[in-house]
């Protein structure tokens, strides 16, 4: 078993965090992973991505050409990466900030907009988090919540909460 | 009888192969005696620099390195931020510190490293055959300008002692000349202070040495003691810089 | 042992300070940069020495200084970095200097962009600056090796008195892997320097240099580097090798390029096909025996190269071979990676 994510958005939606809690709680349960950035100029440019491979067996390539997964935050992230998804791919959409248009099979949820109720714009990553989670069970939950508690600031439960919060309100979304 | 004077036991009992009338020589014993002088023989690692002094490890007897043209002072910064308690100087010509290794010259000094710097100014390339050097006079000719150094074509001497004397993290800068006796005892003294000042962790120390290069002045000698006196030491003055 | 997830470039880091090294100068340059950034911190904190220099030549020349003065040093850099190095890489050579350097890759010619390559093989191979004389050159596929090679690296320069390259890129550099990360900055062995610049106390002193003017001095040093190379051409072929006993097509990769060659190999080992793969870790010393021995005693229907490059490493394995198989090579550079379906139908054609 091999899953392939792509995860895209702007600078500033935690879009490399999304991915490096994957992988590490992938890495608490002796999975083969790996986390591969944007890097450079990019970074503060239209789009930030980052690629991440979770595999039973030794993985190649980092880079992913085919992907099982998109999960796209922002409108540029749609046009640049859509081409990426395998034919019967996952695809997640912020449909907060999203226009339609993509495939009828896309799961559309209002990622920002939850996020925004819940209290903070910045947890709209843990939404998404959640319900890719829902979707995929690549990893367990339990293990998510590990790591969130680990990179956690010390001394601030509060963003430990909130991010909890934004990944359990995840989980629960049924399509939109 | 009382011994008063004799070889300085860090500089080997050798035939230097320098020219009639060059300054390395006189340099390199000023360098030694104050070495013996200090004691500090057996702490000293030296840089030689590439240029007609290249080979001044074969003169002098305390550790040294070669470090390739103009890198004297990043290989200075090294070794002594990782021997604390060694004395590291380097030996840098004209070409050398003021040319194609001012990048590694003004950030050493820029970051105070405790180093001594002897820096021979003799106005011309030696080693290679008497090209124009930063430290050219205007109207100087050598075998790169000979027609004499033109300011608009080749700019001016170069004064990177007082450029350097600019930076906080420098110390001590002084210029001094081996144009005479006298002018030979304090550039000893400058070469004296400035040991002085990185034993006692005080900071970057440079001292300039105008130095004769009779070969490549087509001058004899005693010529060119004089044109350090009356010619070159107007264009850079001798005294303390900083 | 607690596994952790790092990049290739904090691995890269890390395994040097486990690996006794006390003096990292480097200058900026992507896709490095997490590299000196961990050294800023992590080897101050051991007591080591960081300088972020002026430039990569004074970076390259302050390490030539301290190992001069007897410690473990490297510095890192990539690729347009790694030419402004190469006088000093010369020297380190001509000085018989241990050092350690990194390149970790980025497309050319000239400043190219940041996205990785393997398009200075040639340069890291050859020598690459001037004179005769060789890196020990180490190619990383994995965070881990990143991580382990620093040792082997370091071990190497020591015994050679040789500067030894860690020859990346930026995929390698830039991603994250699970790390074991072995405490082990107790066992680092000790060879003695009696070389090195100390002060003369109680010795006579010490030179380095690589200036060599009297008649017949500098051809008889090199004759003694030249033992030194081919002493080592003996001893330190290291390369990993996967379904070489039935191999028909041997595909040849090296760093991240063996990574998407492997998972080829075994797909293509799922559909029947047999094929193989040879996986150059040390690209100098290049694993030559295995190859001659291929050769010999079963004919390999072909080998396959595949690099990020339009074609250096394939010059080795077409030294080495003589003829005697045919070579075939798939190439993409300037960002461009060869993909496991571009590898896959290179090999079906065959």
């Amino acid at each position: 078993m091999t899953e392939r994510i792509i995860i895209a958005g702007s600078g500033g939606q935690g879009i490399m965090l999304w991915g490096k809690i994957l992988a590490q709680a992938a890495m608490i349960e002796g999975k083969f992973v790996t986390w591969l950035p944007a890097y450079g100029a990019e970074v503060r440019g239209g789009t930030a991505h980052c690629m991440i491979v979770i595999s039973d067996e030794e993985i190649g390539s980092p880079y992913i050409d085919k992907t099982d997964t998109l999960i796209i935050m922002n409108q540029p992230s749609l046009a640049r990466f859509k081409s990426r998804l395998k034919d019967n791919g996952l695809l997640i959409i912020n449909s907060s900030i999203v226009e339609a248009g993509a495939k009828a099979k896309a799961k559309r949820y209002p990622f920002t907009d939850i996020a925004v109720e819940l209290g903070n714009v910045r947890v709209a990553n843990m939404v998404a988090l959640g319900s890719y989670l829902a979707k995929r069970k690549t990893v367990s939950l339990k293990n998510i919540l590990g790591v969130m508690k680990m990179m956690a600031p010390a001394g601030r439960d509060d963003i430990l909460k909130i991010n909890q919060k934004a990944l359990d309100t995840g989980v629960k979304l049924r399509n939109g | 009888m009382e011994k008063i004077y004799s070889h300085p036991k860090s500089l080997r009992n050798l035939s230097t192969h320098y020219c009639p009338g060059c300054g390395h020589g006189i340099a390199h014993r000023l360098i030694a005696e104050v070495v013996d002088e200090l004691g500090i023989r057996e702490k000293v690692i030296a840089i030689a620099p590439v240029g007609c002094a290249v080979i001044a490890y074969d003169y002098w007897d305390f550790d040294c390195s070669e470090a390739a043209h103009g890198r004297a002072l990043a290989v200075a910064t090294a070794i002594k931020r990782v021997r604390q308690d060694n004395i590291v100087f380097t030996y840098q010509g004209d070409g050398d510190l003021a040319a194609i290794g001012t990048n590694e010259t003004i950030h050493a000094a820029n970051r105070g490293e405790n180093v001594c710097v002897f820096f021979i100014n003799n106005a011309v390339y030696g080693m290679t055959g008497g090209q124009m050097a930063p430290t050219t006079l205007l109207n100087q000719k050598t075998s790169t300008t000979i027609k004499g150094r033109d300011a608009g074509l080749h700019g001016y001497p170069l004064k990177i002692s007082e450029m350097l004397a600019l930076l906080p993290g420098v110390k001590y800068i002084e210029r001094t000349s081996l144009h005479s006796p006298p002018e030979i005892i304090k550039t000893k003294k400058a070469i004296n202070k400035a040991f002085l000042n990185q034993i006692e962790g005080v900071g970057f120390s440079l001292v300039e040495i105008l130095s004769p290069c009779p070969t490549y002045w087509g001058m004899a000698p005693k010529a060119s003691l004089d044109w350090i006196r009356d010619t070159m030491s107007k264009e850079f003055p001798l005294g303390r810089i900083k | 042992m607690k596994k952790v997830l790092i990049s290739g470039n904090e691995a890269i880091a890390e395994g040097a300070i486990q690996a006794g090294c006390t003096f990292y100068a480097g200058y900026p340059i992507t896709p490095q940069n997490e590299l000196i950034a961990y050294m800023s911190s992590h080897l101050q904190d051991k007591g080591g020495v960081f300088i972020q220099a002026e430039s990569e030549i004074a970076a390259i020349n302050m390490v030539y200084g301290a190992s001069a003065a007897g410690v473990r040093a490297m510095t890192s850099s990539s690729s347009p970095g790694i030419s402004l190095k190469q006088e000093g890489i010369s020297y380190i050579a001509g000085a018989e200097l241990p050092a350690v350097i990194v390149n970790i890759m980025r497309a050319g010619p000239g400043l190219g962009n940041i996205w990785p390559a393997q398009s200075d093989y040639f340069q890291a191979t050859r020598g690459g600056g001037n004179g005769d004389y060789h890196c020990i050159v180490l190619a990383p596929a994995s965070v881990q090796e990143s991580f382990d090679f620093m040792r082997v690296a370091f071990d190497l320069a020591d015994k050679y008195r040789n500067p030894a390259m860690i020859l990346g890129d930026g995929m390698l550099g830039q991603m994250m892997e699970p790390v074991k990360i072995s405490n082990t900055r107790n066992k680092i062995s000790k060879i003695k320097k009696s070389w090195a610049l100390t002060g003369c106390k109680g010795r006579k002193p010490n030179i380095i240099k690589s200036f060599y003017m009297r008649e017949g001095d500098l051809e008889r040093f090199n004759l003694t580097l030249q033992k030194k190379y081919n002493q080592i051409q003996e001893k330190e072929q290291r390369f990993e090798g996967l379904f070489l006993d039935d191999a028909e097509v041997i595909l040849v990769a090296y760093g991240s390029m063996a990574r998407i060659a492997k998972s080829a190999v075994k797909f293509l080992r799922s559909k029947g096909k047999k094929s193989g793969l040879i996986r150059p870790i040390t690209l100098w010393p290049f694993p030559k025996d295995i190859f001659k021995r291929l050769a010999i005693s079963h004919k390999p229907l072909a080998f396959l190269v595949i690099e990020m490059s339009y074609g250096q490493m394939v010059e080795d394995v077409r030294l080495v071979l003589e003829g005697k198989a045919r070579v075939e090579f798939l190439g993409r550079s300037g960002g461009g990676i060869p993909t496991e379906d571009e590898i896959i139908k290179k090999v079906m054609r065959l």
